[in-house]
């Protein structure tokens, strides 16, 4: 690691993943990109994630063609009314589609194996990211005859929780 | 050229530090602007374009994708186009081709950018590869270094340039204070500018444009459509856009050749042979006040290395001969990916008589103009109160 | 509402990308130059100019570029800046710096460089000493790694 990296490691403190590129036969320069940002919230998305630390789903009713949205928008994209009915979604809800995740690869959110899923909450007309677990996840096989398009989920919530996204840890087949 | 283009409607956002809304709000803010100008809605917009610097400057590698929404783009078109700083000009371009073109009848072309979420500089530092040009430090170093190759080359006297690059500051920063949605609405005297702490040498504090937040939204439409929709549309008179090597020191950037070549195609397009004298308005792309003197001479408003003189003198200053950047210009507001479709909103503007408390009366020809890359890119676009 | 009267607020993350450019044959003879302390450009058949660093092809001919030429080492300053401030990436003791485009005798295009070799935290000096038009010298690290950074710095030349 070069010496800029360590003071921009320092400055924004977080830990750059060790990353190694296969071997290769040219020659090549080695050249890491950081980028630290920012990310506003705005008001809708503030409530939105606040709700998450009082383990509420908010999200958002477009008053002209009635839909629900979670993540809570703004305006609906489809009509492009602001949305400002706000509606409690969840916690139970439906997987729409979903996917095991079983290689390592970089910048990874989760360690593998992880489901990422979308996931229709009960009063919502949109599908929800987010992770499904809870149970063992190291055989594909099995996990195929549990996790189906249709299958009941429901929320399940981290302890320790920072108003955002992972304060929903992950949704769990409801028993 | 193919059809002829009108500009139907822009907006803009309030620019400046805009931790209040959320990236696609402030998207929308510009959009909605737009539409309200335009009088028209979503269903009559044909296709979208969008543009900001490279992607990851503020953390979204796709940012486009993140906007869909907010440019009311769902069900329609929509594309990407980016060229550093130029961008504005470069989507600009891009939306006039589809309507003339005969692709599209209007089309919304949107710009943004939002500083405070990404860290500028930083992203400034991946536009160049790090291993055979010394990055030494993004762009104002770029630029600076630019300014000193100009100063270099025409023998210009240090105190000559830093006295004319100051009254470019006051200029802009007057006018800045005159437009509700510039970012630094602060007035500075000449004393103040010439002695402010250096910088990138010979650039000092403030001869420097802010790092901004905003979004800027301009409707484009054929012929047709705009006599229909709209009483008094922007047209456009002609374009140009020039690029150059990537090795910053194969090409002189104190004889700027693509800004150089990118005025001429337009002028050419638009019937213009004496632009100072025939041109009402110029919004020219001055993140530097000393980058302005460099374009006042490469987009032919005064002799090669006379700029200094001819602003000296007043010439391009309120109630000279040519009214430069009215809205305070980059030095007062620069969410880069929208800035280069400011200057064209701004120009559209004047044209049209909507410019409000910067309007210069009777205006009826305007340049823009945008810069883009490491010193890279210019893009000029001409609009006209007549087709 | 509670959360209107609140500061607005923002989440603070780091993208991070790894990235390994492929050098080519062009620029892996021209860094393995560099490690023997020699710079070298290459000649375009066409319209005759000498480019560092050396190019596989021509950005104006788009012809070839397979003469080798092994370029000087002092060269003519076309610009120069000061930087005296800090952003990502730069902390205070690595500021202030005097980056250069410098053309080397026999070439055709600039590069650039940092200047050095004196007390460059007094602008007054680095102003009476770096001039566009000035002669410099390019000063090499000992411990060579094959890149840019081996010349340590271009020293002005008197």
């Amino acid at each position: 690691m070069s010496g800029k990296y360590k003071l921009i490691k320092e400055k924004y403190r977080f830990e750059i993943e060790d990353f190694k590129f296969p071997e290769k036969e040219y020659k090549t320069g080695r050249h890491d990109t950081v980028l630290p940002y920012h990310w506003a919230l705005g008001k809708t998305w503030t409530r939105f994630f606040d709700g998450l630390r009082e383990e509420k789903i908010l999200g958002t009713r477009c008053k002209n063609c009635n839909k629900v949205l979670v993540p809570a928008r703004t305006f609906c994209p489809r009509c492009y009314e602001d949305m400002e009915e706000w509606v409690e979604v969840g916690p139970e809800g439906t997987v729409d589609t979903w996917c095991l995740v079983d290689y390592k690869y970089y910048g990874q959110i989760k360690e593998p194996p992880y489901i990422i899923a979308q996931i229709r909450l009960d009063g919502a007309d949109c599908g929800l990211t987010h992770f499904i677990g809870g149970f063992d996840l190291s055989d594909p096989d099995k996990v195929r005859g549990k996790i189906k398009t249709g299958t009941r989920v429901n929320v399940v919530w981290s302890k320790e929780k920072h108003a955002d996204i992972y304060d929903i840890a992950y949704f769990e087949p409801v028993k | 050229m193919g059809r002829a283009v009108g500009i139907i409607g822009t907006g803009q956002t309030k620019h400046g530090r805009r931790d209040d809304v959320s990236y696609p709000d402030l998207v929308r803010e510009a959009v909605n602007a737009a539409f309200e100008d335009a009088g028209i809605t979503p269903e009559d917009i044909d296709g979208v374009v969008f543009g900001s610097m490279p992607s990851m400057m503020e953390g979204m590698a796709y940012n486009h994708f993140y906007f869909a929404d907010a440019m009311r783009a769902v069900g329609k078109p929509i594309l990407r186009a980016e060229t550093c700083g130029s961008t504005g000009q470069s989507i600009a371009h891009t939306g006039v081709h589809w309507v003339s073109s005969g692709m599209a009848d209007i089309v919304l072309v949107v710009g943004s950018e939002k500083q405070h979420e990404g860290d500028a500089q930083a992203t400034m530092m991946t536009i160049l590869e790090p291993f055979l040009q010394l990055s030494a430090g993004g762009a104002p170093v770029a630029f600076s270094m630019q300014s000193r190759e100009w100063m270099g080359y025409y023998h210009i006297a240090e105190e000559k340039a830093r006295e004319a690059a100051a009254i470019i500051s006051v200029d802009c920063h007057n006018a800045g204070a005159n437009n509700p949605l510039a970012h630094i609405r602060k007035r500075f005297t000449k004393e103040e500018v010439m002695n402010a702490p250096i910088i990138t040498y010979p650039v000092r504090l403030l001869d420097v444009c802010p790092s901004s937040d905003g979004a800027c939204a301009v409707i484009f439409a054929s012929e047709e459509k705009a006599k229909k929709i709209c009483e008094t549309p922007a047209w456009v008179k002609g374009m140009g856009f020039r690029g150059e090597e990537y090795f910053i020191g194969d090409s002189s950037k104190a004889v700027w050749q693509s800004a150089i070549e990118a005025s001429r195609e337009a002028y050419k397009q638009a019937g213009i042979t004496n632009p100072r004298k025939e041109l009402d308005v110029a919004e020219i792309y001055n993140p530097f006040s000393y980058q302005e003197l460099m374009f006042l001479e490469c987009l032919g408003l005064c002799p090669l290395g006379k700029a200094a003189d001819y602003v000296i003198d007043g010439v391009f200053s309120p109630g000279g001969e040519l009214s430069c950047d009215p809205s305070g210009g980059v030095l007062c507001t620069n969410p880069i990916g929208a800035t280069g479709l400011i200057r064209l909103a701004e120009a559209a503007m004047q044209v049209t008589g909507k410019a409000g408390s910067r309007q210069i009366e009777g205006a009826k020809l305007a340049l823009s103009h945008a810069m883009g890359g490491a010193e890279q890119f210019n893009g000029v676009t001409i609009v006209g109160s007549e087709l | 509402m509670a959360e209107e009267k609140e500061r607005p607020r923002t989440i603070e993350a780091v993208g991070t990308a790894p990235f390994e450019m492929a050098l080519g044959p062009t620029w892996t003879r021209f860094f393995e130059g560099i490690k023997e302390e020699k710079i070298f450009g290459t000649r375009c058949k066409k319209c005759g100019r000498v480019l560092v660093p050396a190019r596989p092809f021509c950005p104006r001919c788009f012809e070839p570029m397979e003469e080798w030429v092994e370029v000087a080492q002092e060269g003519t300053i076309v610009t120069w800046s000061y930087i005296d401030y800090t952003y990502f990436g730069l902390e205070d003791d690595m500021i202030p710096v005097v980056p250069a485009t410098i053309k080397l005798d026999g070439t055709d295009t600039s590069w650039w460089g940092v200047i050095g070799g004196f007390d460059i935290k007094d602008f007054d000096l680095v102003a009476k000493k770096v001039k566009v038009g000035g002669r410099v010298k390019a000063v090499w690290r000992k411990e060579k790694r094959g890149c840019v950074q081996d010349i340590e710095y271009w020293k002005v030349i008197e």
